[in-house]
């Protein structure tokens, strides 16, 4: 399984033709405290780059977009319950939502871990 | 997802298409004087009326919106409220020219009290809104020279938005007579106190000084070598204080209020949600040059003796909608769910539009998000059904006597 980073601070892991989406530590701790996510329904078709969810913190809404084009299988209902699971565990329990993927092509460009740690530390 | 575009109090969520509709920002941004300070507590520093000011503190020291809200609903957070504008005007007859500016009685406010009051244009429109001091000074008696004690020369302390005070000062410079002078105390910093240990805080640096103060009250303290103008007001909602304390002594101030263990930095995040509980309208958002006092639910800024003399700019203006009523009305709407309404959301009821949120959040205090607007008149009754629209969904919203969070101020007995 690998995991990909976008510039725009979301997170992919993925797993053969299936991936998990959510957003990056960075991410949420620049957002603050998180009161709800509004996640894709399942069976929506999301587009790389094209808004996917959103996350509203106390001070604002914020757009997630989807890091690769594809076709939504689950959403994180935990977060419906406790959406600050997206501040507490950001990177594991805190996932927005799992799709196919409908073109790996899509993964070249995304940066890695160490890619995605010193675009961060260049901000 | 997109936050770097965003600029606090203009809407984050944008498409592409509205990511340069943040236009409010301006493009130098001047520091303020505990800008240091806030930096080596791990503040968070955005643009804000033309300032770099703090949005909130590091997490690791107790920071975060929530963690700072709620420690002021507990406790007592500082605010730095410094980017405020702090003004003066001092003269035989100050009293009288700031009445016809002001729709509030200024000639009968005592030394040491406070009113809250709006500058209006000639339409009735809300310039700004502000709290205006008499800060006229005692003159103690001087036995050899046979003095007795008196008042000095009347003089009002006026404070003033960030992001309007050039535009206030300008105002006030073209309508008060010459014979007053006002001052611009830019070499003041204003620091806020507030939180039900205020007092206890407070009291502990500066024995005696709460207890002297109620609510919309203020004083002169020489604390030292520091001379502090001390008012029992603020923005949360909570008792607290205010005090002026000139900018070079201001880091060592915060750093002694600090010091008690009641008292936690607190940013602009927290004063944003703590405010909108409380039901305190926020200017530029809530309360503009379009909208006059009687829209805006703050008649109690009218005097009433004043409605009927007259005299003040926008009064006529005022008068009729007094009269007549008015089309719309500030309202508090209370949502169900977790979902936020933001500022610009539009309000429905059943397939009509009703109104518009200027301000709205979700509130830390009672776990639900809650909304300031404006309403039609028909509509703004407590408990009436609406909805809010937000990302193409209607919100089941009902209006809510204000404020959402009980005042907790210290009005003595």
């Amino acid at each position: 399984m690998a995991r990909y980073f976008t510039e725009e601070h979301e997170w992919i892991d993925v797993d053969g033709d299936t991936a998990t989406v959510g957003i990056t530590d960075y991410a949420q701790e620049q957002l603050g405290d998180i009161v709800f996510v509004e996640l894709p329904d399942t069976g929506a078709q999301v587009a790389k780059g094209k808004d996917a969810a959103v996350v509203e913190s106390v001070k604002a809404a914020s757009d997630v977009y989807a890091p690769i084009t594809g076709e939504v299988t689950e959403a994180n209902q935990a977060l419906d319950e406790d959406p600050a699971l997206v501040n507490s565990s950001p990177e594991t329990d805190g996932w927005f939502f799992k799709l196919t993927i409908a073109d790996k092509g899509e993964l070249d460009g995304l940066m890695d871990e160490a890619a995605y740690k010193s675009f961060c530390d260049g901000l | 997802m997109d936050f770097d575009c965003a600029a606090f109090g203009a809407t984050m969520l944008a498409g592409p298409d509205m990511s340069d509709d943040t236009g409010d920002t301006p493009e130098t941004t001047e520091t303020l004087p505990l800008d240091a300070w806030h930096r080596q507590k791990g503040a968070r520093m955005v643009p804000f009326a033309g300032y770099d000011m703090p949005i909130q503190y590091n997490k690791d020291q107790g920071g975060g919106i929530v963690a700072e809200h709620d420690w002021t609903r507990d406790q007592a957070g500082l605010f730095d409220v410094s980017h405020m504008g702090q003004l003066m005007v001092t003269g035989e007859n100050a009293a009288a020219e700031l009445e016809k500016l002001l729709p509030g009685a200024i000639a009968s406010l005592k030394p040491g009290r406070v009113r809250y009051s709006l500058l209006l244009n000639d339409e009735g429109g809300i310039l700004d809104d502000l709290m205006v001091t008499n800060a006229t000074p005692w003159i103690e008696g001087d036995e050899e020279a046979s003095t007795e004690g008196h008042w000095g020369e009347p003089t009002y302390y006026v404070v003033v938005n960030g992001a309007m005070k050039w535009d206030d000062i300008a105002h006030l410079r073209e309508h008060l007579s010459d014979e007053v002078t006002l001052t611009h105390m830019d070499e003041q910093a204003l620091i806020a106190l507030q939180g039900p240990k205020a007092a206890t805080a407070l009291g502990r640096v500066m024995r005696g000084v709460p207890d002297d103060l109620v609510f919309m009250q203020s004083t002169l303290y020489q604390f030292g070598e520091w001379p502090l103008r001390i008012t029992r007001a603020g923005y949360t909602g909570e008792d607290g204080f205010e005090i002026s304390v000139p900018a070079e002594f201001v880091e060592s101030l915060a750093n002694r209020l600090c010091a008690e263990i009641e008292v936690r930095p607190a940013g602009l995040g927290a004063r944003d949600s703590l405010r909108l509980e409380a039901g305190l309208p926020l200017y530029g958002h809530d309360l503009t040059a379009e909208i006059d006092p009687v829209t805006a639910d703050l008649t109690f800024a009218l005097t009433k003796t004043r409605r009927e003399s007259g005299g003040w700019m926008g009064h006529s203006a005022c008068a009729v909608k007094l009269a007549d009523g008015c089309a719309d009305r500030r309202v508090g709407l209370v949502l169900e769910g977790r979902l936020p309404a933001r500022e610009g959301a539009i309000v429905y009821h059943g397939e009509d539009q009703v109104g518009r949120v200027t301000s709205g959040g979700f509130s830390p205090t009672l776990g639900h998000p809650i909304a300031m607007g404006y309403v039609m008149s028909d509509h703004a009754g407590e408990g009436t059904e609406l909805t809010v629209e937000v990302r193409n969904k209607r919100l089941p919203a009902k209006v809510a006597k204000l404020p959402f969070v009980p005042h907790r101020y210290h009005r003595g007995n």
